[in-house]
């Protein structure tokens, strides 16, 4: 293989891995708005969503469309709990109290996952097929195309959620300002709750998309979970169009860096991204420069 | 540092040196300095946690750090054990002080995700650096520590040098926080805000105080390294981190007694409780999650808070008219 056939191949993997960061980095940035915590649980939600598809299509035999939908609406339900139980009723509403709640959540939810599945890595046959197109010399999975292809349908029903409906304006609203969305009549708590919803649900799609491709076991949560994160920074954190910029970019850089320098250290990358980006521009890529300095 | 804590101080000293005329078992002592260690380290955490309000989930790293800067060097490379201890301590505080920069600048809890990736980052480093770190398997061969001609060759030996330590680690902190930096501390962690307009660096402040924070685990664990002369990267990953955090919080913020309490508690707990040991990670997640949800400023403030409340209750019921009469 050429080298500009070799760099088209890696951006094709970076862009499909790249996705599903969009997808938790939207799920960070959903919360984020709506209640100014970081979710450190949002990558067991990307595991959850894995392993659960795994139960009710592999072991249950469950239709896949059917398979996907009572995952997408159980890891909603966790989210729903989560922020319902130990964030609600916590005795102080201090951000990092709440922070480190999800933080003691979301290693319980692994620990959990892990008597209920055991260790080992589980996986899901592709959605179609495992013959690759060939373009331009380079292979694409059909498993990459659906990935892009829900993620965007994903994000082009979000932006019709958040721009057209009343529901997806209060959202916006409180996420603008919560004193003025109460003021306004806005259910905030309401809010609040369904913001953890879709930042589940949306963990969910990434987790059930990505499995045929990486496999999934109770442990891969945090690692997903802290890529997102650095996506979102790195797009502009609590933006959404910042989040999916985020999320291709750091996908794209991450399969460059492991395929023409080294993979032992592609984890790490998403990292040094993370910290020269807080260095540098901490409102990152599309952000409005809303991170006050104290 | 006030009469009551001194006297405290000297009360606990003369425990810790008394302890081990009492233990035969060197497992038990070497239960006792692993609580040491983890007593340490937590006690730095807790400056950065209730002084500076930000939580690291990188203390791992830091300790690791130490432990294998120490290890390393020592070994491979026939450094001198003291003064590698120290230069160890000395590259770990410039690591932090370049993660702290960017993240301690700015409002919110970037330093949370930012401790926590660079955990990973150094996690990774130890695995794949196989020749220099020995990867998965671990670094064995560490000499112990020394004075002199004494070599500390021994859980009881060690013990005496731990205990020291963490009691000179104690005394420190204490007057650390009773002294100038240590007033501004506590204005800086009530409000951040009001701190900056009295004259306060704030950000100074918070970069010193992790810096300070990460050089103690270095330390720690390059005597941790000397100590059990075998390192891997096990010991070092994100759940240690979480460990502490949580010893941190069951003390409660601010409260470095309740730190030695959370510390020594959470080391000797799986110890009699096999469960505890066998679900150590849902456990640790559970008992964070309570904790930060029934009582915030931590379990052992929490609980005194709770007595206090119940003894001040039944008194006022006692004198009350019914049986002043």
């Amino acid at each position: 293989m050429s080298l500009p056939v070799q760099i088209l191949q890696f951006m094709i993997t970076g862009l499909t891995t790249g996705s599903t960061y969009a997808l938790i980095a939207i799920g960070f940035s959903i919360i984020h708005n709506a209640t100014g915590i970081v979710n450190f649980a949002q990558g067991e939600f990307v595991m959850l969503g894995g392993m659960l598809m795994v139960t009710f299509f592999n072991s249950l035999k469950l239709p896949m469309v059917v398979a996907f939908a009572l995952t997408v609406f159980s890891v909603a339900a966790v989210g729903l709990v989560l922020e319902w139980g130990p964030l609600r009723h916590a005795k102080s509403k201090e951000i990092l109290v709440l922070v480190m709640i999800t933080v003691g959540a979301s290693i319980a939810i692994k620990a959990l996952s892990m008597i209920f599945w055991g260790k080992n890595a589980m996986t899901l046959p592709p959605f179609s097929g495992e013959a690759p197109f060939i373009l331009l010399g380079a292979a694409i999975m059909p498993q990459s195309l659906w990935i892009m292809g829900i993620t965007i349908l994903v994000v082009a029903a979000l932006n019709y959620f958040f721009k057209r409906t009343l529901t997806g304006k209060a959202m916006r609203a409180v996420a603008a300002s919560r004193r003025s969305a109460m003021l306004t009549g806005i259910p905030v708590d309401r809010m609040i709750f369904l913001s953890f919803a879709l930042s589940g649900g949306l963990g969910a799609v990434a987790g059930i998309v990505l499995t045929p491709i990486t496999t999934t076991s109770f442990d891969v949560g945090m690692m997903l979970g802290l890529k997102g994160f650095s996506a979102a920074i790195l797009g502009g954190y609590g933006s959404m169009p910042g989040a999916v910029v985020g999320g291709l970019l750091l996908g794209a850089l991450e399969s460059l860096a492991a395929g023409l320098v080294s993979s032992e250290y592609k984890d790490a990358l998403a990292f040094l991204i993370l910290l020269v980006v807080l260095f540098y521009k901490p409102s990152g890529i599309l952000g409005r420069g809303t991170l006050r300095r104290v | 540092m006030g009469k009551k804590n001194k006297q405290f101080l000297v009360a606990y000293a003369v425990c810790v040196f008394m302890l081990p005329f009492f233990l035969r078992n060197n497992y038990h002592l070497m239960v006792l300095n692993v609580a040491a260690l983890n007593i340490i380290i937590v006690i730095g955490l807790n400056l950065l946690m209730g002084y500076a309000g930000q939580v690291s989930l990188g203390h791992a790293a830091f300790f690791g750090m130490g432990a294998y800067l120490s290890g390393i060097l020592t070994t491979t490379y026939g450094f001198p054990v003291w003064p590698t201890t120290i230069l160890a301590a000395l590259v770990t505080g410039g690591v932090a002080y370049l993660l702290g920069i960017p993240t301690l600048k700015l409002e919110g809890h970037y330093l949370v995700m930012a401790t926590l990736g660079f955990n990973v980052i150094v996690y990774i480093v130890m695995i794949q650096l196989d020749r220099v770190t020995g990867g998965p398997s671990g670094f064995a061969g560490i000499p112990p520590m020394h004075a002199g001609d004494f070599v500390f060759n021994s859980d009881r030996k060690v013990y005496y040098l731990l205990g020291t330590v963490s009691v000179g680690i104690l005394v420190l902190a204490f007057n650390l926080i009773h002294s100038r930096v240590g007033r501004a501390m506590a204005a800086l962690s009530h409000n951040e805000i009001a701190a900056r307009c009295s004259g306060i660096d704030t950000e100074k402040y918070k970069i010193n105080i992790f810096v300070l924070s990460a050089m103690i685990a270095s330390l720690a664990g390059s005597f941790y390294a000397h100590y059990i002369t075998f390192i891997s990267p096990g010991s070092f990953s994100i759940f240690y981190s979480l460990q502490v955090v949580t010893m941190v919080l069951i003390g409660g913020m601010g409260s470095l007694w309740g730190s030695v309490f959370g510390a020594f508690l959470l080391t000797i707990l799986p110890e009699f409780l096999h469960a505890v040991k066998e679900y150590n990670v849902l456990v640790y997640g559970t008992v964070l999650m309570a904790v930060l949800i029934f009582f915030p400023q931590g379990l052992f403030p929490g609980i005194l808070e709770v007595w206090k409340k119940r003894r001040t209750r039944m008194e006022a019921e006692s004198s009350g008219p019914g049986r002043g009469l």
